[in-house]
């Protein structure tokens, strides 16, 4: 029932991203916007760095006694009133939640922004079982009905135009005037509060996710701007949260690590609008606030990776900020990445979750420059991490036969430094001599997939082991 | 599906990958939790958290306004609901800090007190208190403070005390006033600025779901 990978046609769907005009148009005002935003927030905060480093440090320390504080955590939620529910994969979940919905006859389901949600395909499921998932965030409520996945972790819909975004409303909404004016994103956004607001009060059911879980409080935590999480997890009889295991911190106050670094990663802002510490059901005096509280814990594949070279990715705050900085996310956009996730971290975490062979071109995807490793609040080494896909993908004979053929050939001359220089010195002089006087060259044989688009700046003659000699020689 | 086999199987999952983690580090010691940083922004010695608050606030697209004592509140409401063009109709906390006001000295001003059902235009509310770090206002559910007033109205106004404005997050936590058995109350949120989205082509809106607008009246005087 959740989302199909359409990662492995990688290649095609990049092609077909970078002829997209609107998606285009839509990257281009993201790339434009990001950057700057969060290098400004930053630099205003001299301890930004320190605070990466011991949030880190906070977080190795919790997936290496990750079972100690999820049964801290549960025995705390259960002590405020609620319930737990320890789910093992995307089917145990989505059942899970759906026994809490039944229960209460749900017929709607309000939905704060969940990307474990999205992992698991919770609303086609619930859709499916006649439940109506009404999604609340702007963002997810305009490619809800677009039909459409998040293309961004925190702007899912990122890739969509205003232009677009009237287009859909006018198709949706079409209980509403179809002369009324919707030039301006206000008008939009007012039209989506409006009807928005009226899914929140009739809704049986919230669902939010969590952006933390407070092992020592039962607490989990959201983080939005626009208070639909809030509305969400207030306004019905039953609030569901949907938590993947490794979002467990242990205090309060380890909390605060993460909430300093995580709005200025994510948008650039000194701190998200709100932050919302949820702990129980209403108390028996509580003038509002939902009857029950589930917690619904979803591993998914994540424990396998503990003790691996791949576990730092379970550091992740999903704020985004690879994406925001990625070259090949921001040309191809989210969506060519072909699954829930996308840009530097869905290239690690889509292998991890629907299994590399599924997820081939994504380690790839990335031409290793760094800077999501250079942004990423939780220093995830995410260019190394790729690497080691990559070597997955050799080792289990994933790589196509030609790919592996040329990746030997090349490791056996790269082992023997004298066969190395001396074809080197032989490939450098006859590019050069291909080339001729123009210096370029339009084709070069088994590199064709390069040179469709580019020609080649041939080398000049000499490698860089000659000119390196020379110039020691010329020093000593 | 038995919770007991889906817990057991997780926990079981989890405790291999922690063995592994062990074989790896070759008998070094886990990583420890790191000890907390507060930055030094509002508890620098000489930062007067009272204007890095105003500061922080009206970066955060709120909206600030100080008076001397309680009995000068209706007034800066009514003021601030002319300044707005809203009804001149409030749903006040029950908490006695706002609800103890005397209200009747602006006759014109409808007042109701409680939980909202989302047909109130503007709420008055009391606050845990207000962080100067973020220009965040810290608010807690309990039997006196509903969380419906303070998402549900278009405006939210919050009523503080000076001695409620605090430097950081951390010292805000400690006044949040826990339930018998010492844990926290259903809810605590922070908020930080009026309710906004950057959904609709990047271009950044004051009001998606939330508040439209928030404004923090500071009192000289204790509530």
């Amino acid at each position: 029932m959740s989302m199909v990978p359409t990662s492995n046609a990688f290649k095609d769907n990049a092609t077909g991203a970078l002829k997209d005009a609107p998606l285009q148009e839509a990257l281009g005002i993201a790339r434009a916007h990001s950057i700057e935003t969060r290098r400004n927030t930053v630099a205003k905060l001299p301890e930004f760095e320190q605070l990466r480093d011991i949030g880190r440090d906070l977080k190795n320390h919790v997936i290496a006694n990750l079972d100690t504080y999820l049964l801290q955590f549960e025995q705390s939620v259960i002590d405020r009133g609620g319930h737990v529910h320890w789910c093992p994969d995307g089917d145990s979940a989505r059942a899970k939640v759906l026994e809490i919905c039944r229960k209460v006859n749900a017929k709607t389901v309000t939905k704060g922004k969940t990307m474990i949600g999205e992992e698991i395909g919770i609303n086609d499921f619930l859709f499916a079982n006649g439940i109506e998932p009404v999604e609340t965030d702007l963002g997810e409520y305009i490619i809800q009905l677009r039909g459409e996945t998040p293309s961004h972790i925190i702007g899912p819909a990122l890739h969509v135009t205003k232009a677009q975004v009237e287009e859909t409303f006018r198709k949706a909404h079409s209980d509403l005037d179809p002369q009324r004016n919707l030039d301006d994103a206000a008008t939009l956004m007012a039209e989506a509060r409006e009807k928005l607001r009226a899914g929140f009060l009739k809704a049986d059911v919230g669902i939010t996710g969590a952006n933390f879980l407070i092992a020592d409080e039962g607490a989990t935590t959201i983080v939005t701007n626009e208070g639909n999480g809030d509305l969400t997890q207030t306004l019905p009889r039953i609030h569901i949260v949907l938590a993947s295991i490794e979002k467990v911190v242990p205090s309060l106050k380890d909390a605060m690590t993460l909430l300093r670094i995580l709005a200025r990663s994510a948008t650039g802002q000194e701190q998200s609008v709100y932050t919302t510490f949820s702990s129980g059901p209403r108390r028996p005096t509580d003038l509002d606030g939902p009857e029950e509280f589930h917690v619904v814990l979803i591993d998914n594949g994540r424990s396998s990776y503990l003790g691996t070279e791949f576990e730092e990715m379970l550091r992740c705050i999903r704020c985004g900020a690879c994406l925001d900085h990625c070259p090949v996310y921001h040309s191809v956009g989210g969506h060519a990445y072909g699954w829930v996730y996308s840009g530097p971290i869905g290239a690690l975490l889509t292998p991890a979750i629907v299994g590399v062979e599924n997820a081939k071109p994504l380690p790839h995807a990335s031409s290793l420059c760094g800077r999501c490793e250079a942004v990423c609040p939780m220093r995830i080494p995410i260019p190394k991490m790729l690497r080691h896909w990559r070597e997955t993908e050799f080792t289990r004979a994933i790589t196509p036969p030609t790919e592996r053929t040329g990746i030997r050939f090349w490791a056996f001359v790269a082992r023997r430094p004298k066969l190395y220089r001396l074809a080197t010195r032989i490939g450098a002089r006859v590019l050069k001599s291909m080339a001729g006087s123009r210096g370029r060259l339009a084709s070069v044989p088994l590199a064709g997939g390069w040179t469709k688009h580019r020609d080649l700046p041939a080398p000049q003659g000499k490698t860089f082991h000659e000119l390196w000699k020379e110039e020691q020689g010329g020093r000593s | 599906m038995s919770t007991g086999t889906g817990r057991d199987r997780m926990l079981a999952s989890i405790k291999a990958g922690i063995s592994r983690q062990a074989e790896r580090r070759h008998g070094a010691a886990g990583p420890a939790k790191p000890t907390p940083l507060i930055p030094a922004r509002a508890t620098a010695p000489g930062v007067d958290v009272v204007d890095l608050f105003r500061t922080m606030l009206i970066a955060a697209k709120a909206t600030l306004d100080e008076v001397k004592s309680r009995d000068d509140v209706p007034a800066a409401v009514q003021k601030y609901l002319a300044a707005n063009n809203a009804e001149a109709r409030i749903r006040l906390s029950p908490d006695k800090r706002v609800s103890s006001i005397a209200w009747d000295k602006v006759p014109l001003l409808e007042i109701s007190s409680g939980r909202s059902h989302g047909k109130d235009p503007t709420s008055v509310t009391p606050a845990v208190a207000v962080v100067a770090e973020t220009g965040t206002v810290i608010l807690q559910s309990s039997d006196q403070t509903p969380t419906t007033l303070h998402f549900l109205p278009d405006q939210h106004v919050v009523v503080v005390s000076k001695s409620q404005i605090v430097g950081t997050y951390e010292d805000a936590l400690a006044r949040v006033k826990r339930g018998p058995d010492g844990g926290l109350p259903r809810t605590v949120n922070f908020v930080t600025g009026p309710s906004r989205s950057a959904d609709i082509g990047k271009i950044l809106l004051m009001g998606a779901h939330g508040p439209k607008k928030l404004h923090v009246i500071v009192v000289d005087e204790e509530l």
